[in-house]
């Protein structure tokens, strides 16, 4: 009781405050940690997902028309959270170690980015491009299919590969992907090269909702149609052949899983939720390039699952929203409240703050910090924040 | 009537070792036992005839099924199982999740009907909890259930093995070493367990096994594999007072004792 109303305490006023100080982060950061502590905490199910489902369908959209950025933030967690519950298909259930699964977010941006602007016109000829706007509803399952075919042709060539060596070859993978992008401008211009595709089209958005709202609430939206997929794949055979190749490859194949279909069935699954978002990413960014797809961002997604604890889905979530929000707000909060103090012309110990060199700028940290958190992760907490539970099944005698 | 099961003339190298040499071997029903010394190629073919290593010679034969060839999960989905020497259970899944595992040959559902979680599925789905609590009933685990096999005990790690390959529906079961680590209790409780299925299921098993006391008590048969080549075969009593096997396991009477191969218990 006295939870559930710290809980509604919680949300409502640091709802409150965003829409006061706006410009706060930390106040923003409270409302995070609001809505972690309502998932987390001891409360009747119906407040629980009552309350989180008014702070992220009536509270963000409230406080983004305060601040838009924050809801661009949150669209940003929506997209990682989105590709963290893909790669944690492959890496945390079905233990194969992808370290290029950036690769299928490309497959998704480009499909979308090269039909839906004026680029194919180059490839086709003719003046058919771009596709109409409302043709980026049917290439969110374009791009699904693209990037669960992609996964598939990744997942063939390496079927009998394990650990190192399986890691290396989808490292490999995500940089082809990654060089193919930059160069394939030439004989045929495919992707225009490093200098990116623009613009690319927007949908017509139902109601008129303006743009920052629209792609809040779609991601919003395939966010939840991947947690349920994830949910039901996991809680399924398919879903423990997958474990149980992790755990004994060998003795799963001895007890009849067929690798071949599940390893596939993987790579197309994780593969296809990139695939999803890539699309949403390419209209919404309205430009994209290769510089979007480098090896680091496949680093970062899986950071984000090793956060969160491998194989688990809300620790997927909170690893993707940490990783992104430190990334995007911590980091760039901490440089700008320096330079505020440059400008200031604070001294501290004597030493004027505006002499400090632009390389301490903790915004450039941003992979040190990284670094720092994932291995005093690994020290002090090995398993991540949220450790998948293995489910406690009640038998009927 | 040809046999349940049947290996002939099989054969195995690996680089310059014959790990095994023309081996024929045959079972239709009851507990039929491989014996030897180690070394001798017992393990070698029972991954020979679960598909894990193909032969270099020889046919198997399975319901008149060739089996070379066939990958692991399909020899498990026509109908052989088996356990392995050194337990390869899925550790960081509960006990249930193991044998539901097991099941995973005789499941026909599609992604969809996972997907949309369909009413085909969930019936699929409750039948199969209620076939995996049978079955650790059987092997009295039914109160590990959620318990993560890692944390199992020894003993209990065996049989939960021994209820996943039974999870398959195996017409013939292959066992490697269970009683191994085991006291003779447990190992007497075990046999008696193995000839209980024998009896209710009509399964047919073969059984890997040092333990003597164990292999003359439970098995119709005895095969005794030395140097990857078959020297005796046939009811236990007979095999026992073999001189090929008495010679195979503790030397040839007066000459000095050998250094491989251990004597049997």
């Amino acid at each position: 009781m006295i939870r559930s109303l710290i809980a509604v305490a919680l949300v409502g006023l640091s709802a409150l405050a965003v829409a006061t100080f706006p410009r706060s982060v930390l106040v923003f950061l409270l409302f995070q940690g609001s809505l972690l502590y309502v998932f987390k905490a001891r409360m009747p199910d119906p407040l629980r997902w009552g309350l989180l489902a008014t702070s992220l369908l009536v509270l963000m959209p409230t406080i983004g028309y305060f601040n838009s950025y924050y809801l661009e933030v949150a669209t940003q967690v929506g997209i990682f959270v989105a590709l963290a519950l893909g790669l944690n298909i492959v890496v945390g259930l079905a233990g194969l170690l992808d370290l290029g699964y950036v690769a299928f977010f490309a497959v998704g941006a480009y499909s979308w980015a090269i039909l839906g602007s004026p680029h194919a016109n180059v490839i086709f000829g003719g003046e058919t491009f771009p596709l109409a706007g409302w043709w980026f509803y049917v290439f969110l399952f374009v791009g699904l299919g693209t990037a669960a075919i992609t996964g598939i042709l990744l997942g063939l060539p390496v079927l009998r590969l394990h650990g190192d060596y399986l890691a290396i070859v989808t490292l490999g993978f995500g940089e082809v992907i990654r060089v193919l992008a930059n160069n394939l401008d030439k004989p045929i211009n495919f992707t225009n090269g490093p200098k990116g595709i623009t613009p690319i089209s927007r949908p017509p958005t139902p109601f008129g909702i303006p743009y920052g709202e629209f792609f809040y609430f779609l991601a919003l939206l395939i966010v939840v149609a991947v947690i349920v997929v994830n949910r039901r794949l996991e809680d399924s055979h398919i879903g423990r052949a997958w474990e149980a190749i992790r755990e004994d490859e060998l003795a799963a194949r001895a007890m009849g899983v067929s690798l071949v279909r599940m390893k596939l069935m993987a790579f197309a699954c994780g593969a296809s939720f990139a695939g999803v978002m890539g699309v949403l990413f390419s209209a919404k960014q309205v430009f994209i390039n290769p510089e979007s797809f480098t090896f680091l961002e496949s680093i970062g997604v899986l950071a984000m699952v090793i956060l969160g604890g491998m194989g688990s889905i809300p620790g997927a979530i909170v690893g993707a929203t940490v990783v992104t929000v430190l990334n995007l707000q911590v980091l760039k909060g901490f440089s700008l409240w320096l330079n505020e103090l440059k400008n200031a012309g604070v001294t501290v110990l004597g030493y004027s703050l505006a002499d400090l060199p632009t390389q301490f700028e903790p915004a450039k940290y941003e992979r040190m910090v990284f670094g720092i958190i994932l291995v005093l992760m690994m020290i002090f907490r090995p398993q991540g924040i949220f450790p998948a539970r293995r489910r406690q099944r009640e038998l009927a005698k | 009537m040809p046999a349940l099961f049947e290996a002939r003339g099989v054969t195995k190298r690996f680089g310059g070792l014959t790990a095994l040499h023309d081996v024929h071997f045959a079972i239709d029903q009851g507990i039929s036992s491989i014996i030897g010394p180690n070394g001798a190629g017992k393990t070698t073919l029972f991954n020979i005839f679960t598909g894990l290593y193909g032969a270099d010679e020889g046919s198997v034969t399975f319901r008149d099924q060739p089996l070379l060839g066939l990958r692991p999960d399909q020899i498990t989905a026509l109908g052989i199982c088996r356990t392995f020497q050194n337990i390869r259970l899925f550790a960081n899944m509960t006990a249930i999740e193991n044998v539901l595992v097991g099941m995973n040959s005789r499941i026909s559902l599609r992604l969809w009907d996972v997907l949309s979680r369909s009413p085909g599925f969930r019936r699929t789905e409750s039948e199969l909890a209620a076939r995996a609590v049978s079955l650790l009933d059987r092997v009295g685990l039914q109160a590990s259930a959620n318990i993560v096999a890692r944390n199992l005990p020894y003993g209990d790690r065996r049989r939960l093995e021994l209820a996943r390959a039974l999870a398959s529906e195996p017409a013939l079961l292959l066992l490697d070493e269970p009683t191994a680590g085991m006291t003779q209790g447990e190992a007497s409780a075990l046999m008696h367990l193995l000839r209980n299925l024998v009896a209710d299921l009509g399964l047919a098993i073969i059984l890997i096994e040092h333990n003597m006391r164990v292999v003359m008590e439970v098995s119709d048969r005895v095969t005794v594999l030395d140097h990857g080549e078959k020297i005796a075969e046939g009811p236990p009593r007979e095999v026992q007072s073999d001189a090929r096997v008495i010679e195979a396991y503790l030397g040839k009477r007066g000459a000095a004792p050998r250094t491989r191969g251990r004597a049997a218990h």
